[in-house]
């Protein structure tokens, strides 16, 4: 991880300084264990604040749709499809980005962290290759960094950056023997009341603060659905139907453009793995469309593009 | 404890198309109880939340008088989904209004002294209820002179147009009515921007205030002028718009630093918005 | 007795109970009031009605989300009204009935108290009272329990409370490991404690204990942030600051931090319509968002989230502290702390907007 903070610096040193961008968007450490600050340099010597390792899971692409500048942006591998389809939906210009590609071997669940600790403060924590070295008031754990992985990166296929301008590192093997959607298939064999039983469930504890949708980089509307009056689509109060409504809706927007980067999940003050949502659609487009979200700029995503021989019989 | 989230119900009277692009509409309400009309005292420059039930409420500011007696007058552009939806209403029909709500123009401190009032479009409500009430028989003598400068984008957006012209033919206020632009030959007022016709007509500021109500493009270039013609910033008062719910200083959402709009405000000076940041 | 000299509020002799009582005191209160203690859900507490007293959990150091929903839920309905044009309550608003028994929340935090406090000076002012906010205040006892052990991203004693603070508790307990003493300091608690038939004294021992434990609770709290020089601040000068730039990139404007914190206060009011009958809601609302302060004509005075970010900090460091005299609007609970999805860390905002020469 040491290497990867090296090249990060290096190379948001030498693009500033050569001017061949504005600024640079990586990550600076956090101001308490597990975390990490997203961070925006625009000077050279600045370069010294940017930092990588294994709880720098936002996902940077959040901060791209309609800036002007040129913009150096540290990727990983979810973050750089993301970018993918931001720049097919003319979000931001290729031309303006000099992405930073790191190949990514996972990120860090804080919570379940905190959760194996059972209520012991973690004070500091540093990571090995294999494992990560919590230390706290009275007592030090040694945990696997794979059982404490981001449910998304557990199962991640895409690592390695798909776009970029210049690696940090080597390309990673990418995890061949995952099932992506064992817990999707695992709803999908429910009866239509044991499903509606499990949704009210997951999605019981929604305070709707929106955060899912804020810190998604694919919800970059000006006006979200949510919050328009004239039509007003649902009510902003906690009632379960508009709760659902809201998760149910946002997930088929992002239909066909969602990479799992995780983010949504990451940031729910209470928890709510709403992911579940966004697989099951993200395997519908797989079966019927076989595609996946910005693998390449080639493609565009299903759902907006038209092609002749498409099923639909409404569309002739 | 009185609930100040309750409205007092009111059936509308009259309705009146102000503007010629139809968006302005004066409602006429009258209260169902005569006890809420007693409790419903207020003062020139106050505003009232009018309530639409099954859309919402807007902060809207009162352009009756104090001194008209037995009904409200509210001057409603159509904006959004409460505003549409008052349009569409007809004399007879119930809403609510809430009030009277924030603080007004400073009448004590206007005592004695002349009035200048500037206005622009249809920020012009509050300013009706100011010359209407200053030009009672009671009141009349209170006030020194009283200068009218109010402009709209044409003849047809002005507000209220009778009575700015029969204001125009009294001789105990001076009427300076002034529009953008206009094609129609008849127009016999100014021509030109309120901040332009402030300048040519110079007011003097001489013992004087100046009441400033208006789009903020109006509001930005009309107070250098003010300045100019010797208003210190304590005797320039204006009476701002805030995105409002509550509209008694819980809900947080009208701040400008320290001061809610709706409860320290809307009427503020100049000298006490220089104090406060830029955020409005 | 004697009277602590910060509130003049004569503190009564302390009760003490045995720990292992504790889930049977519980079951007692339950009885007569209705019982909020933290229940332990999966990886976080939250605050629960309590269906019997071993459901209790007081491990954590604190709440995931706040018991502000205790005075203030998330949506409450105000007034209910038909949309029938014919009928004749048209256009009538009704306030809806609450049922508001008396309420025991049972083992709150010091600094939560505290930010009712705090929130009380928005919502009972000398020129409107909230109805709402203050019954619910009128009906709920709140049974504190110190902090022992404060976690690292606590900072209470910074801002004007502390981790064995009474400040508007009707009882503090302290535990002791075996015995809970029992702190008396309203006419309601005392109520409340006879009622769960808790009326053993605490004996010298328990007491020096309790200011051990109090004592050692903040010293660990560590020094504090800096807060002396915002009140004289030019309020300008902060705002036009050339931080906010740095401070606001990181920020989503996902108002977590508003939902979790237990002095943010801001709501919204919708009308919601369903066939022909209506409710007047009132829902949590954030700062943070951009549609906040956005006009009906399209102007938005906070647009840019630069703005957005610095109104937050401004408010509760500076607005607040301006506007009211007591302090500033935040309990240094550290919720947002440790919720912020992108680490931005309220105790750097302390010292950047303290220590700003400007």
């Amino acid at each position: 991880m040491e290497a990867y903070t090296e090249k990060i610096r290096e190379a948001a040193q030498r693009l500033l300084k050569e001017n061949k961008v504005d600024l640079v968007m990586g990550f600076q450490r956090g101001t308490i264990p597990m975390m990490s600050q997203p961070v925006l340099i625009r000077k050279a010597n600045e370069g010294e604040r940017l930092h990588w390792d294994s709880h720098c899971g936002s996902n940077l692409a959040n901060y791209l749709p309609k800036r002007k500048e040129r913009i150096a942006v540290v990727a990983k591998g979810c973050d750089s499809r993301n970018i993918v389809v931001q720049i097919l939906e003319n979000q931001i210009r290729r031309e303006q980005l000099y992405i930073i590609g790191v190949p990514c071997l996972g990120m860090i669940d804080r919570r379940q962290v905190l959760g194996a600790l059972q209520g012991r403060e973690p004070l500091s924590v540093s990571e090995t290759n294999a494992h990560l070295v919590i230390q706290g008031k009275g007592f030090e754990e040694k945990l696997e960094r794979s059982l404490f992985l981001q449910d998304n990166c557990a199962i991640c296929i895409h690592r390695n950056p798909v776009l970029f301008d210049e690696l940090v590192a080597e390309p990673v093997p990418e995890q061949t023997e995952v099932d992506r959607y064992e817990d999707v298939k695992g709803i999908e064999k429910m009866t239509a009341d044991e499903r509606w039983q499990y949704f009210r469930e997951l999605l019981g504890p929604c305070i709707r603060c929106y955060a899912c949708r804020n810190a998604c980089p694919m919800c970059y509307c000006p006006t979200c659905f949510v919050d328009e009056s004239t039509p007003q689509w649902l009510g902003k109060s906690i009632d379960p139907t508009d709760t659902t409504t809201f998760h149910f809706l946002r997930a088929y927007h992002l239909a066909g453009r969602c990479t799992d980067c995780g983010n949504c999940q990451r940031v729910c003050p209470v928890g709510i793995n709403m992911r579940q949502l966004n697989k099951k659609l993200e395997k519908e487009i797989k079966e019927r469309y076989g595609y996946e979200t910005g693998r390449s700029i080639e493609q565009r995503p299903p759902l907006d593009t038209y092609r002749p021989d498409d099923a639909q019989q409404f569309f002739k | 404890m009185q609930n100040p989230y309750l409205p007092y119900p009111v059936r509308i009277d009259t309705i009146t198309v102000e503007t010629e692009d139809r968006n302005l509409k004066t409602f006429k309400f009258v209260f169902l109880n005569p006890e809420d009309e007693k409790r419903f005292t207020y003062k020139a420059g106050q505003f009232a939340e009018l309530s639409v039930t099954g859309k919402g409420e807007i902060p809207i500011g009162i352009a009756s008088s104090p001194t008209e007696k037995g009904y409200l007058l509210f001057t409603v552009n159509k904006v959004g989904v409460v505003t549409t939806a008052l349009h569409q209403m007809s004399p007879g029909d119930i809403m609510g209004v809430r009030g009277p709500l924030g603080n007004w123009y400073p009448w004590e401190i206007l005592e004695g002294r002349n009035v200048v009032i500037v206005g622009g479009g249809f920020a012009f409500t509050t300013l009706r209820s100011s010359i209407v009430y200053m030009l009672h028989p009671d009141n009349r003598k209170r006030f020194g002179d009283i200068t009218v400068i109010y402009g709209a984008r044409t003849p047809g957006m002005l507000l209220y147009k009778e009575e700015l012209m029969a204001w125009e033919r009294r001789d105990d206020i001076k009427m300076h009515i002034t529009v953008d632009a206009t094609k129609d030959p008849s127009w016999k007022y100014h021509v030109g921007f309120v901040p332009t016709v402030t300048k040519d007509t110079a007011p003097s500021s001489e013992n004087a205030y100046a009441l400033v109500c208006g789009p903020p493009i109006m509001i930005k270039f009309t107070l250098p002028v003010l300045t100019g013609l010797g208003f210190p910033p304590e005797r320039i008062i204006t009476s701002l718009e805030m995105r409002m719910k509550c509209g008694i200083g819980m809900c947080g959402r009208c701040n400008i630093g320290t001061e809610y709009v709706c409860k320290d405000g809307p009427v503020f000076t100049l000298a006490q918005l220089s104090q406060l940041p830029a955020e409005y | 007795m004697y009277v602590n000299p910060a509130d003049g509020i004569p503190r009564m002799a302390k009760r003490a109970f045995k720990k292992a009582a504790l889930i049977d005191v519980l079951n007692r209160l339950k009885e007569r009031y209705r019982l909020y203690a933290p229940v332990r859900q999966n990886d976080m507490t939250n605050y629960q009605e309590l269906a019997s007293g071993d459901q209790a959990d007081f491990s954590a150091s604190n709440t995931r989300l706040s018991p502000k929903s205790f005075m203030h839920p998330q949506s409450l309905c105000m007034f209910a009204f038909g949309t029938d044009k014919g009928s004749d309550q048209a256009g009538i608003l009704r306030e809806v009935e609450k049922d508001l028994p008396r309420s025991v929340v049972f083992g709150i935090r010091p600094c939560d108290s505290k930010a009712f406090q705090l929130v009380d000076v928005n919502f009972n002012t000398p020129e409107y009272q909230d109805p709402w906010w203050i019954r619910r205040r009128q009906s709920t006892t709140l049974v504190g329990m110190a902090c022992n052990s404060p976690c690292s991203t606590c900072f209470c004693t910074s801002v004007g409370s502390g981790p064995f603070s009474p400040d508007g508790l009707d009882v503090l307990l302290t535990d002791l490991g075996d015995d809970v003493v029992a702190e008396v300091m309203t006419a309601w608690g005392s109520e409340v404690l006879d009622h769960a038939d808790i009326r053993g004294r605490a004996t010298d021992a328990m007491t020096e204990k309790a200011t051990a434990l109090q004592q050692e609770a903040e010293r660990s709290l560590g020094s504090l942030l800096p807060t002396e020089s915002l009140r004289e601040k030019n309020l300008n000068a902060l705002f036009n600051a050339p931080f906010w730039d740095d401070v606001q990139f990181a920020c989503i404007n996902c108002g977590v931090c508003t939902f979790v914190c237990p002095t943010c206060w801001c709501f919204d009011v919708q009308d919601e319509v369903r066939n022909q009958q209506g409710v007047r809601v009132r829902n949590w609302d954030a700062c943070m968002y951009p549609l906040f302060t956005h006009h009906g004509s399209g102007h938005n005075p906070r647009h840019q989230k630069l703005q957005r970010v610095r109104q937050r900090f401004m408010h509760k460091l500076k607005y607040f502290v301006d506007k009211y005299d007591r302090g500033v609007a935040c309990v240094g609970c550290g919720r947002c702390v440790q919720q912020c999805p992108v680490n931005i860390d309220i105790r750097q905002l302390f010292r950047l907007m303290n220590d700003f020469k400007g």
